[in-house]
C-alpha cells in the first residue's frame, strides 16, 4: 500500500515539476518580483478591453491595468504573462493562484466581492445597458422610446433590466430576441427593430459591424449599474493595494494633467500634489514595497487614465465610446481618486 | 438467297451511346421527372454558387493592410491576409517563430517520409517520429535550454496548436487504445473490470465536461499553490478521451479475427504477447483503418474545444483576431478560413486511409 503512495507521490511530483509549478502564496508581490513578470488574466477577446493585436501583443483598457501593475511593481510594463480565461474559469483561476490578477472586463457584485473571496481593486470603466437608434430617427434620450421594437440578445441580463425599466418608467416595448450579438447587429440593419440595446461598451463594438456606423448614434442613458474593474484574492493586503494605487495613480495622473509624453518635464513641477506622486517628494511607494518611481514608471510606460480610455475604447479608437460616466469627477463623470499623500 | 460471306465493318458506337452527350442523357436527362430534378437541381445550384463566387472572388479584396482597403461589396481576405502570421502561430513571439517552423518542417517531413512508400528507413524513421521529434519539438518551442528564450505554452496557439493537440493525442491514444482493447478481452478479472470502467466512464463524459473539469475543477482539488500547466492539463484530458474511444475501435478489429487464428497461434506455442503482436492485431488493424481514421479526424476537429479554456487553437486564436477593434465585423471571413483550414487536414487524412485501405487489401474485403 505504501508503494502505491510513494508511487502517485512521484508520479504526481513528475507532472508537477516537468509542467512547472507557480506557487501562490500571500506573498505575491515577491513572487511577481522572482518570477519577473506580472500572471493577469485577460479575456478570450474583447474589442477594445482586451485584445491580440496583428503583432500578437495584447492591447486594450483592461490589459492596460496588468501594464500599469506591471510597471508600478517591475519598472517594465511588457512584464506581464497574459493568460486568457473565460468567464466562467476566471474566478477559479484567480483563486488557485493561476493570474494574481484579474482584468477582464468584471463586473462588481456584492457576491463576487465577498463569497467568492475576492477584492475589486477600483472601477476601470463604468459600464451598462444602453440603448442604440439611427440617427434618422432623430431621438435623444432613452425617455422617448415608447413603444419601440428593441433587438436583445437572448439569455443576457440585458433582457431582464431592459424590461424593469421599461415597467418602471410605464412604457411600452416589443423584444425583438436573437441567439448571438451578430443577429442582433443583422436585425437592427434589416430594420427589424428601431433600437438595439447591449452593455455600451458592447454596443460601440457592434455600431462598428454596422454598414453605416454613422447612421446610428449611442444614446447617453445607462438604465443599469455594471461598474468593471479589476480583481485579487483576499488575504493579500500589499498585492491589493499595489493594484489599487497603479489605477489611481492613473487617474490621478490625468487630474493633474501629467501625460506620458509630458511625464519628464512633470518631474521638475513645483506643484506639490505632482511632486509627490512622482516621487519627489517622499517615498509614498515605500507603503507598499516599491520604489519611489512607481508612479512615474506607470505615467510614462502605459499613461494615464484619459490617454488609456481614448487610445483603447474613446475616440481615438475605432469604437469612440464618450467619455460619459468615465470622466474625471471635475469633470461631470464618476472617476475619483484619493490623493496621494 | 445470297449470303453476305464477309463480316460488317466495325462501326463505332452510335453517337447517343458515347461521349459525355450519352452520359447526360442516361444520368441526367433519362426521363420527364429526372429531367425536371435536374433543371431544378441545376438551378438551386445556380443561386448558391453565384453569389457564392461573386463574394469570395470577383468582389473580394485581397491586397491591404488595414480595413479601410476593403470595399466591403465581397469578401475581405485582407483580415486573413493581415493575421495569417498569428492564424498559424498564435501568439508566439515573432522573434522565435524560426523555432516553430522547424518543428512544421519537421513535423510535415517525418509524416511525409512514413507516408510516401518508397523512401527507406521506415522503423527508424518511426523510432524518430515517436520518440525522439516530440522531446526535439517541446525543447525547441518551449525553450529554456540552449539559450533558447522560454515560451510559456499560453503563448503557443493557432494551426500549431491545433497541430499539437491531435497528434499528441493520436499518438497517444492509439497503444492506450490498444492496451484498452485487449485488457477489455482479457479473463482476467481485474484487468478486465478496470478497462470496461474506465472506458465507459470517459465514453459516458462529453469531451467539453472532461476540459472544464479539467480547467475549471482540477486546480481547486490540487493543494494550494500548485497549478498544472493548462496546455498539459488539456492534452491529458484529451488523450484518456480519445483512447476510450479507440479502445472501442479496435475491439471492434479485434473481434473481426476469427478465433481460429489465436487457437493456431497457441498451438504453435506462442505466448500471449506474440500471438497478438503477430499473429491478431496485424491482422485486426488493417480492418480498422477506417475507423481508426474516422477517431482521428473526429480528434483533429473536436481539439477546436479546447477554446472554451482559454487555449488560443485557430478557431480561438481567429475569434481572438476578430475581437481587434481594428477588424470589426469580419467574421465570415475569418470562419470561413478556418473551416477551409480544418477540410484540407480533414480531407487529406482521409484520403490517405483510403490509399493506405487499398494497399494493405490482401483479400479481406468484403
Amino acid at each position: 500500500m505504501s508503494n502505491k503512495k510513494h508511487w502517485v507521490l512521484l508520479a504526481s511530483a513528475g507532472i508537477i515539476t516537468l509542467t512547472g509549478a507557480t506557487t501562490a502564496n500571500a506573498a505575491t508581490l515577491e513572487d511577481t518580483i522572482e518570477r519577473g513578470a506580472v500572471q493577469c488574466g485577460v479575456s478570450d477577446g474583447l474589442p477594445g478591453f482586451s485584445a491580440p493585436d496583428g503583432d500578437g501583443n495584447w492591447q486594450g483598457l483592461d490589459v492596460d491595468i496588468c501594464r500599469a501593475v506591471a510597471a508600478a511593481v517591475l519598472g517594465d510594463a511588457d512584464a506581464v504573462n497574459y493568460i486568457s480565461l473565460n468567464a466562467v474559469e476566471r474566478f477559479t483561476a484567480l483563486q488557485s493562484g493561476e493570474v494574481d490578477l484579474l482584468s477582464r472586463n468584471t463586473t462588481w457584485t456584492t457576491t463576487r466581492d465577498t463569497t467568492l473571496g475576492l477584492n475589486f481593486a477600483g472601477v476601470t470603466f463604468y459600464d451598462g445597458i444602453g440603448f442604440m437608434v439611427s440617427r434618422d430617427l432623430g431621438i435623444s434620450g432613452a425617455d422617448e422610446l415608447d413603444g419601440a421594437a428593441i433587438c436583445i440578445q437572448t439569455g443576457t441580463t440585458t433582457e431582464l433590466n431592459v424590461a424593469d425599466y421599461f415597467r418602471a418608467n410605464d412604457m411600452e416595448f416589443d423584444p425583438i430576441v436573437f441567439d448571438t450579438s451578430e443577429q442582433t447587429v443583422g436585425g437592427f440593419q434589416a430594420g427589424r427593430c428601431d433600437v438595439l440595446t447591449s452593455d455600451t461598451s458592447q454596443l460601440a463594438a457592434l455600431r462598428i459591424q454596422l454598414d453605416d456606423p454613422d447612421g446610428a448614434v449611442i444614446l447617453p442613458d445607462i438604465i443599469s449599474k455594471e461598474p468593471l474593474g479589476p480583481v485579487v484574492r483576499q488575504g493579500d493586503d500589499t498585492w491589493f493595494n499595489i493594484v489599487k494605487w497603479s489605477l489611481f495613480a492613473m487617474l490621478n495622473a490625468e487630474e493633474y494633467g501629467i501625460t506620458s509624453e509630458n511625464v519628464d518635464e512633470m518631474v521638475n513641477s513645483e506643484n506639490p500634489d505632482i511632486a509627490r506622486l512622482l516621487g519627489q517628494d517622499g517615498n509614498y511607494g515605500e507603503g507598499m514595497g516599491l520604489e519611489a518611481d512607481w508612479a512615474y514608471n506607470i505615467i510614462s510606460q502605459v499613461g494615464n487614465y484619459g490617454e488609456s480610455f481614448e487610445r483603447n475604447v474613446g475616440m481615438g479608437s475605432p469604437l469612440e465610446i464618450e467619455r460619459g460616466a468615465n470622466a474625471l469627477w471635475n469633470q461631470g463623470g464618476f472617476q475619483y481618486a484619493p490623493p496621494i499623500r | 438467297m445470297i449470303h453476305n460471306q464477309t463480316m460488317i465493318d466495325q462501326r463505332p458506337a452510335p453517337s447517343n451511346t458515347l461521349g459525355p452527350v450519352a452520359w447526360l442523357r442516361a444520368n441526367l436527362f433519362s426521363g420527364p421527372i429526372n429531367t425536371l430534378l435536374t433543371l431544378v437541381g441545376l438551378y438551386i445550384l445556380y443561386l448558391l454558387l453565384v453569389p457564392t463566387i461573386q463574394w469570395a472572388f470577383i468582389n473580394a479584396d485581397w491586397v491591404g493592410t488595414t480595413r479601410a482597403d476593403c470595399s466591403r461589396e465581397g469578401a475581405c481576405w485582407v483580415f486573413v491576409n493581415a493575421r495569417f502570421t498569428q492564424f498559424i502561430y498564435g501568439l508566439y513571439p515573432r522573434s522565435e517563430i524560426w523555432r516553430a517552423n522547424i518543428v512544421f518542417g519537421g513535423f510535415f517531413t517525418l509524416i511525409a517520409w512514413l507516408a510516401i512508400p518508397r523512401l527507406p528507413f521506415k522503423r527508424w524513421v518511426a523510432v524518430f517520429a515517436l520518440v525522439g521529434f516530440p522531446i526535439a519539438a517541446y525543447v525547441l518551442l518551449h525553450g529554456g535550454y540552449f539559450d533558447l528564450p522560454r515560451v510559456p505554452t499560453h503563448r503557443w496557439g493557432g494551426l500549431m496548436l491545433t497541430l499539437l493537440l491531435a497528434s499528441v493525442g493520436m499518438i497517444g491514444a492509439l497503444p492506450i487504445g490498444i492496451v484498452l482493447a485487449l485488457g477489455r478481452r482479457s479473463n482476467m478479472p481485474i484487468v478486465k473490470s478496470f478497462c470496461v470502467i474506465f472506458i465507459e466512464f470517459w465514453r459516458g463524459v462529453p469531451l467539453i465536461t472532461v476540459l472544464f473539469m479539467a480547467s475549471v475543477m482540477l486546480p481547486l482539488f490540487l493543494p494550494s499553490g500548485i497549478s498544472v500547466d493548462r496546455l498539459v492539463r488539456a492534452l491529458i484530458g484529451l488523450t484518456l478521451f480519445q483512447s476510450a474511444y479507440m479502445a472501442e475501435v479496435i475491439r471492434g478489429g479485434l473481434q473481426a479475427i476469427p478465433r481460429g487464428q489465436e487457437e493456431a497461434a497457441a498451438a504453435l506455442g506462442m505466448t500471449y504477447w506474440k500471438r497478438m503482436g503477430l499473429i491478431v492485431l496485424p491482422q485486426a488493424l488493417k480492418m480498422m483503418i477506417p475507423g481508426i481514421v474516422n477517431t482521428f479526424i473526429s480528434l483533429f476537429k473536436d481539439t477546436t474545444l479546447v477554446m472554451i479554456i482559454g487555449l488560443f487553437d485557430l478557431l480561438g486564436i481567429v475569434q481572438a483576431a476578430l475581437s481587434d477593434s481594428n477588424w470589426l465585423g469580419f467574421s465570415l471571413e475569418g470562419y470561413v478560413f478556418a473551416a477551409f483550414v480544418f477540410w484540407i487536414f480533414c480531407f487529406s487524412m482521409s484520403r490517405y486511409s483510403q490509399y493506405l485501405e487499398r494497399k494493405l487489401n490482401t483479400g479481406h474485403k468484403r
